[in-house]
């Protein structure tokens, strides 16, 4: 059972990363990675609406009517996201207003649905609130690799600090406003897909 | 198994569970109202002081990065009165000025007008009859230092909502902040960039026909044009947005009449004031 728990929580991270392997969650992880300190709030609103998604619907999965369960599993994640959003508008205000209608959109994550359907519904709570954190990291992986690249070559910044000085600031770097446009963060997510399917052979899918 | 789908059972689970997370949603939101209505407030207070670059004078910082005791301090420089842009005369009571909402306002039929091909589009469908501005007075005294003017209008993705801070001769601009805008990060985004906003500070809100004239340029600005600050680079239509809506308020749409009679009101106490002016 241990070796399973550390199973669920580090698999996730490479071997069956949710962005990397299964291509879920692209959508946010376009939008909110212009910058490295709100992708780690964001990051970490989905690690703690996954995880607790995961706890709450393992605990009543006896309960659930399949013919609702999906309903069921849907109410629970969009009652904890938008608990997650008073809390960040309460004590984060500033970065809650740059995340805007991003941390309300996690309910559509397909990331959280997954995992509440496909590992909840089958498993204990315990390991079902792993396996949540797990995702919930691994999505944080991705997110803070693409949020990296684009800071630093869009803003010439890292979590707001200087590091590029700007040529409009007075420095010498030219940033590149592509990386600062959703599209860049395809471009990054799949160079990262490529590099992990190079590394490890075994996750190519057949054609 | 059977039973699990029956139709009185499926119906009481989900019963429970509307009632179990709506009570969870409820006290987070109940529990929490109070310390983010006064984060908003905050937010505003602090986008004002930025406004009127009082935090810098005072401070050499944003006012985001200041104590709330330091805000505090400041805000004893602000006051604030309704004003009705039609006729330019002070309204309402301390009640209305402590309810006032601009989105509220401009939202309600019955205390907003439509805007009607106006001479400089903002690109929004009503404005209020009635705004919030603000004073800044030392504590203590009378003499009007800046006025305040809440002012939006539509940027690329999204509304912008700040203030426009003009010096007493009420021509000359102090400073502009939006406090929400849905503009890219580090393209239209950049109207946060406090070395642009910093621009603003001396430009010349109207032209010697007394026509709105401040601008946001394409490109950098000429130094000798006191009228343009630099363009945002990538961010073509929300500088045109910013240029709109600060032409749409100067104007006779929007606070001119305010401005011509507070002009007077100033020029007033100037003239019977002992001490003379500063």
């Amino acid at each position: 059972m241990a070796n399973k728990t550390t199973d669920v929580l580090v698999d996730p991270l490479i071997n069956n990363n949710p962005i990397a392997l299964q291509i879920l969650g692209i959508c946010s992880a376009l939008a909110v990675t212009t910058k490295m300190e709100t992708s780690l709030v964001m990051s970490v609103a989905v690690i703690a609406v996954t995880a607790f998604s995961n706890l709450a619907v393992s605990a009543i999965r006896q309960f659930i009517p399949s013919s609702i369960r999906i309903i069921v599993q849907m109410t629970v994640i969009a009652s904890l996201v938008i608990v997650v959003d008073q809390i960040l508008k309460a004590y984060m205000y500033d970065i809650s207003k740059q995340l805007s209608v991003f941390v309300g959109l996690i309910i559509t994550n397909c990331i959280v649905m997954g995992r509440a359907e496909g590992f909840a519904m089958k498993n204990g709570p315990w390991v079902s609130f792993v396996d949540g954190i797990g995702n919930g990291m691994g999505y944080g992986l991705v997110l803070m690799f693409v949020a990296f690249f684009r800071e630093l070559f869009g803003s010439g910044s890292l979590f707001g600090i200087e590091i590029l000085q700007l040529d409009r600031n007075g420095g010498w770097y030219n940033p590149n406003n592509l990386m600062l446009l959703p599209p860049s963060a395809f471009f990054l997510i799949g160079f990262l897909i490529w590099a992990i399917r190079a590394y490890k052979p075994d996750q190519i899918e057949e054609a | 198994m059977q039973k699990r789908d029956s139709l009185g059972y499926t119906l009481s689970v989900a019963a429970i569970l509307c009632v179990a997370c709506s009570l969870a949603v409820s006290t987070a939101a109940v529990s929490l109202r109070d310390r983010q209505e006064a984060n908003v407030a905050l937010d505003q207070q602090k986008n004002i002081l930025d406004a009127t670059g009082l935090a810098i004078g005072e401070y050499g910082v944003q006012a985001s990065e200041l104590s709330s005791k330091e805000i505090e301090a400041l805000d004893a420089y602000i006051s604030a009165k309704l004003v009705n842009l039609q006729t330019g005369d002070y309204v309402g009571d301390d009640q209305s000025l402590g309810s006032y909402s601009l989105v509220e306002e401009a939202a309600d039929p019955g205390k907003s007008i439509p805007i009607v091909e106006p001479k400089f589009n903002p690109g929004e469908p009503r404005r209020p009859n009635v705004m919030k501005v603000y004073f800044v007075k030392k504590p203590g005294s009378d003499k009007i230092l800046q006025v305040v003017l809440p002012v939006f209008g539509k940027g690329l993705w999204g509304t912008l909502y700040g203030y426009l801070a003009l010096k007493s001769d009420l021509e000359t601009i102090q400073g502009l902040t939006f406090y929400q805008h849905k503009e890219t990060p580090g393209l239209g985004g950049e109207v946060d960039n406090p070395r642009w906003k910093a621009m603003w500070d001396g430009r010349k809100l109207y032209g010697p026909s007394k026509e709105p004239k401040a601008f946001v340029f394409k490109g950098p600005a000429p130094k000798d044009n006191p009228y343009a600050v630099d363009g945002l680079s990538g961010a073509t239509i929300t500088s045109r947005g910013v240029t709109n809506l600060i032409r749409y308020w100067a104007s006779d749409d929007g606070y001119r009449t305010f401005l011509d009679k507070l002009k007077i009101e100033i020029e007033n106490d100037k003239s019977s004031s002992s001490e003379g002016d500063k």
